[in-house]
């Protein structure tokens, strides 16, 4: 008795001491949710405009993000740092570095998001509450993503993002597009969350524990020396961990699991779509990363297995940007042209995952060629760090301008948008620095992200000859993706307006001003690097090294 | 008044700073932005003649060189310097866009947005030109891109859409094959630079090169093909050029001229500057290859402008035809097989010399060749030469003008460009005496289009196509830009060292280190030499 009781003050000490305070920017947004709902209860407190409530609150966590950010990692170097990376709710988050930077990314996507639809009104003030709880309750899920330690809180974070996203995708209600849309995001989903839910159940039988960080041990325990893919042990591992990927693999819309994106995108409103583009990959890749981690260790069969699926990503990869590219050609509705570059962008980011366990999880020589392969796999992570970053950026900025542009000519289609770049230069000029940096095209953000994906996909083509076919992917692919991307260029500015086409007008200051702020970030990421690159360096290192 | 290394920044950035001026000006003062557009070129061109007066050649080396450091984690600078190979290219990009405002004027649609895309294209060409940093270059390169498809595809005439996106998509491509050559030597360079970071100078990358056990003939050939397509897409030389003549055809006159004039010269550059002294292996083991196609591209050029009907089009055919000197000129590097020596080396040196003094040339008779075709399409709306004539009757000082502008494209002795084709031709001759021969015969071919050409526009009885009334003499500022390109196709045809003065000794250098480059790389059969050693 007296063993569980002191266990219990042991976890109870943990939590309250250490867990519920690193886990400040989940519990405040948490908090905003319940004051939004409350709001609606008390008459007084109606008065009060919900975005602004939501706004607060994203804006909280940011800060107390921010703050654990630097805090973990001071700005000067020299100054020790107040926190260390820990694991905490015993063991089933893990609070580092990668997991805080990827919260703060994604709290100041929703600050940004939550501005956007301010500006575009889209949410009226009667579903204003429903909304922004969907909204903010997603991001909390994808949150508990980036720092999921426990194959549990792998599923939950994944579930938690999902739900309000098929609400958020059906929300504009009475639009028979938008609840189709819903729908096959729903059925697609569930689908692949239960496959990914056997695939966890699988891995958790198998080892007999959730934990991440204990899973490459207790697979190197059960796997027997010299263990083939004929060892039916190995198999049902790689079968599992193929199934937690499919999971994923959907949050990302990898190929051939991306059907959803396109109807959902069309269907949803553009300021959705834009949160889903963005916050889910960037949820869905923080994990990715920390699920292909989980095979670390010094077991050789362990690795091999993991090598063998970091070049079937980098396969996936590849088809997933033609695939993408090659369908966004024939689109002519701006959302799902954008759906298709989504996924297309989906599988450069998924080509530095796949170099990433290539070059950690092959076989080493000697400890020199081990360190190198260290630097290496380094830079892979740093380099999708970049990606998304930047991605951000410029996939919200795509969006944005979408929303913005159809509040004033009602319409998505590609041919309305002929001739805009005279009647409104800001918008346009922001969609063409967005657009050129979607191509990845100097000086803007997105070509110095994808600089750094295809050097760490080239590094790891010495490793393994089919990584010089992703690599040539990746290359062919940024020509194809010129064809439709430059046709959004090419209807804002070569195209006349037509004849008796709706006057575009717009009241420049806080549109503008909004547009401007997420498009410099853009050309900022591309001129000034330096400074980022050694930051995301840094959490890369923590993440792989612990130091 | 300002040191070289100030000069070469201000160049680079004064039409940037001048651009973002406009910006904030209102859209409706036209008069005034076209003035502040010529006064900004203006300036940069007063700027790269003060530098060009600062320059002395030395040892052929690289000078003033600046370096920044920009994104320390990736070793990468803002390095940039100079010497005379991109000194003088420097002084033509100046020139070129000085003259190519002046033939902006009439330029009536969005006139604000055509002279900040202008001014950010003359940034990113002098960028390339000064760029000393591979990762540097590679983004001047491309920054390139953008105000030439707008300057094409909402400047341009009825197939602007697709001349402009051709044109984009054949240079990305180029570029992406040039980014993996990047990638490859910045990983190869990892070990020689110290901290085990790769390295983006192409200063020390050509050192290594040159050292020859640093980067393997394997790496040397591989980075060599895919610079070469990716440069060669700029040249352009025959198969890579069919971007080109629709390019030409469709850019507004004064866009036709910076095309021709330098942007083409980014290709030659790139081969010189940046493919050669990385890969001396791979430029050698290519070079009969090189030399064939810049003799195919010659012939092929010529005979295609011969078949031309409509004006531009044949001008746009002959820069294919002239840029194939460039390329033979760079070629002609001669490996005796007994030996493995270089054999007549001063005879590659002066087909290098050729190569460069036919790029400068080219620069000035080509974008005048554009001029004349713009000034006769401004008037009577048609390029069609076989409803021109009798315009000497017309516009008698117009006439005269094209005709040494032509003849100097032509190469005629005493004009600019006589001296490059020579130096080539001749060079030539070392290298393969039936090349030379069929790269010879493209002298005559050329004479035959543009002869036939000035009898079919210029003489004749009468001018009987559409509009004969709108034809008038020039105006003063058609006059100013005719004169402007006159005076240097004499002067550099009569009196050459006004390019060679400054290219010589670098030229010398580089051929120097190339051959250094090729003599220690480690052949792969390397049995055979070893023995004769």
């Amino acid at each position: 008795m007296n063993d569980i009781g002191s266990l219990v003050v042991h976890m109870l000490d943990e939590t309250t001491k250490t867990s519920v305070r690193l886990f400040a920017p989940e519990l405040v947004l948490s908090g905003t949710i319940v004051v939004m709902l409350l709001c609606r209860i008390l008459p007084v407190v109606w008065r009060v405009p919900t975005q602004w409530i939501a706004l607060l609150g994203a804006f909280s966590a940011f800060g107390l993000a921010l703050c654990q950010f630097s805090q973990l990692m001071p700005p000067d170097p020299t100054t020790p740092p107040i926190l260390h990376p820990t694991p905490i709710f015993t063991g089933l988050l893990m609070f580092d570095q990668f997991g805080t930077f990827f919260r703060m990314l994604l709290s100041l996507f929703l600050i940004l998001t939550i501005t956007l639809t301010v500006l575009t009104g889209i949410p009226d003030r009667e579903d204003a509450p429903d909304f922004y709880t969907l909204l903010l309750g997603a991001t909390i899920g994808l949150m508990i993503m980036a720092s999921a330690n426990h194959l549990l809180m792998l599923f939950l974070g994944v579930e938690m993002t999902s739900v309000p996203s098929y609400a958020m995708v059906g929300f504009l209600k009475g639009r028979k597009q938008s609840s189709e849309a819903a729908l096959k995001y729903v059925v697609y989903g569930a689908g692949a969350a239960g496959v990914m839910l056997y695939g966890i159940s699988l891995l958790a039988g198998l080892t007999g524990t959730g934990s991440m960080p204990e899973m490459a041990e207790r697979l190197a325990m059960i796997v027997g020396q010299g263990a083939g893919i004929g060892d039916p042990t190995v198999r049902t591992i790689v079968l599992a961990s193929l199934m937690v990927m499919v999971g994923l693999a959907f949050k990302l819309s990898v190929f051939p699991f991306h059907f959803w994106c396109p109807d959902a995108f069309e269907g949803a409103a553009a300021e959705v779509a834009g949160f889903l583009s963005v916050a889910s990959k960037a949820g869905a890749f923080a994990l990715l990363v920390r699920f292909g981690l989980a095979f670390s260790g010094h077991s050789k069969e362990v690795s091999s297995i993991a090598f063998a699926l970091g070049i079937g990503l980098g396969v996936l990869g590849a088809a997933t940007a033609t695939f993408g590219n090659l369908s966004a050609y024939g689109q002519s509705n701006m959302k799902r042209l954008l759906a298709y570059s989504t996924i297309a962008h989906a599988g450069y980011m998924l080509m530095s995952v796949s170099a990433l366990m290539v070059l950690r999880f092959s076989k080493h020589a000697n400890p020199e060629a081990v360190a190198e392969a260290n630097a290496a796999s380094l830079s892979c992570i740093e380099g999708l760090i970049y990606y998304l970053f930047v991605y951000l950026f410029m996939n919200l900025g795509a969006f944005a301008i979408v929303a913005l542009i159809r509040n004033q000519i009602f319409s998505e289609e590609l041919d309305d948008y002929n001739g805009l770049g005279t009647q409104c230069p800001v918008l346009c000029f922001g969609m063409t620095i967005c657009v050129f940096s979607l191509i990845g095209l100097p000086p803007m953000g997105g070509f110095f992200a994808k600089f750094a994906i295809f050097y760490s996909v080239f590094k790891a083509t010495s490793v393994h000859w089919v990584m010089w076919f992703v690599l040539g992917a990746g290359a062919i692919n940024t020509v194809f993706s010129l064809f439709y991307y430059i046709r959004i260029l090419k209807a804002m500015y070569v195209k006349p307006r037509p004849e008796g086409a709706r006057k575009v007008n717009y009241d420049l200051m806080p549109v503008g001003l909004f547009v401007l702020m997420i498009c410099l970030p853009v050309l900022g990421l591309g001129l000034f690097p330096a400074r980022f690159t050694e930051t995301f360096n840094h959490v890369a290192s923590v993440l792989l090294t612990g130091r | 008044m300002f040191s070289p290394e100030v000069l070469s920044n201000l160049i680079i950035f004064v039409p940037t700073i001048v651009a973002f001026f406009l910006i904030f000006t209102d859209k409706a003062a036209v008069e005034f932005m076209r003035v502040c557009t010529l006064v900004g070129t203006a300036i940069t061109f007063a700027l790269t003649v003060a530098l060009l007066g600062t320059y002395t050649p030395g040892d052929g080396g690289i000078q003033q060189v600046v370096a920044k450091e920009w994104i320390s984690s990736w070793n990468i600078y803002y390095r940039i310097g100079y010497d005379g190979i991109s000194l003088t290219l420097v002084v033509l990009t100046g020139f070129v866009f000085l003259v190519s405002m002046l033939a902006s004027w009439g330029i009536e649609k969005h006139v604000k947005g055509y002279l900040i895309l202008f001014l950010v294209l003359e940034t990113g060409v002098m960028g390339v030109f000064f760029a000393l940093d591979f990762f540097l270059f590679y983004v001047f390169w491309e920054v390139m891109l953008l105000p030439m498809y707008f300057l094409i595809g909402i400047w341009g005439g009825p197939r602007r859409e697709y001349a402009a996106i051709k044109f984009f998509l054949y240079t990305l491509f180029g570029g992406v094959l040039m980014l993996i050559a990047m990638l490859m030597y910045f990983f190869e360079s990892a070990s020689m630079t110290g901290n085990g970071i790769g390295s983006f100078n192409l200063l020390d990358l050509a050192k290594w090169a040159a050292q020859g056990n640093v980067f393997s003939p394997g790496l040397q050939v591989a980075g060599f093909i895919l610079l070469f397509i990716g440069f060669a897409i700029k040249v352009p030389t025959f198969p890579f050029h069919t971007w080109l003549p629709d390019a030409h055809v469709e850019a507004p006159t004064p866009i036709s001229m910076i095309l021709a004039g330098v942007l083409l010269k980014l290709g030659g550059y790139g081969i010189i500057r940046v493919a050669y002294p990385l890969c001396p292996y791979g430029a050698q083991y290519a070079s009969y290859a090189l030399v064939a196609i810049g003799v195919v591209s010659i012939v092929y050029g010529a005979f295609a402008a011969l078949a031309q009907t409509d004006f531009k089009r044949m001008v746009a055919y002959s820069s294919v035809s002239h840029m194939g000197y460039v390329l033979v000129g760079i070629a002609v590097w001669k490996i005796s097989e007994v030996t493995g020596a270089a054999e007549g080396r001063d005879y590659w040196l002066m087909g290098m010399s050729g190569a460069m003094f036919q790029m400068i040339a080219h620069g000035v008779s080509s974008p005048g060749m554009f001029f004349c075709v713009g000034v006769i399409y401004d008037r009577v709306h048609h390029r069609d030469l076989n409803q021109f004539g009798g315009l000497t009757g017309l516009m008698p000082r117009y006439s005269g003008m094209a005709a040494v502008i032509f003849f100097a494209g032509l190469g005629l002795p005493g004009l600019c460009g006589f001296i490059g084709e020579v130096f080539v031709v001749l060079s030539a001759w070392n290298y393969s005496k039936t090349l030379a021969i069929v790269s010879a015969s493209g002298v005559i071919l050329t004479a035959g289009y543009i002869l036939w050409a000035l009898q079919r526009v210029y003489l004749g009885p009468e001018y009987k196509g559409p509009h004969p009334e709108a034809i008038t003499p020039m105006n003063s500022r058609e006059q100013a830009i005719g004169w402007a390109l006159i005076v240097p196709c004499f002067a550099l045809g009569v009196y050459p060292n006004f390019v060679f003065d400054y290219t010589d000794k670098p030229m010398a250098k580089l051929v120097r280190s190339l051959d250094d480059g090729y003599q220690n790389t480690p052949k792969p059969h390397s049995e055979l030499q070893t023995t004769q050693k």
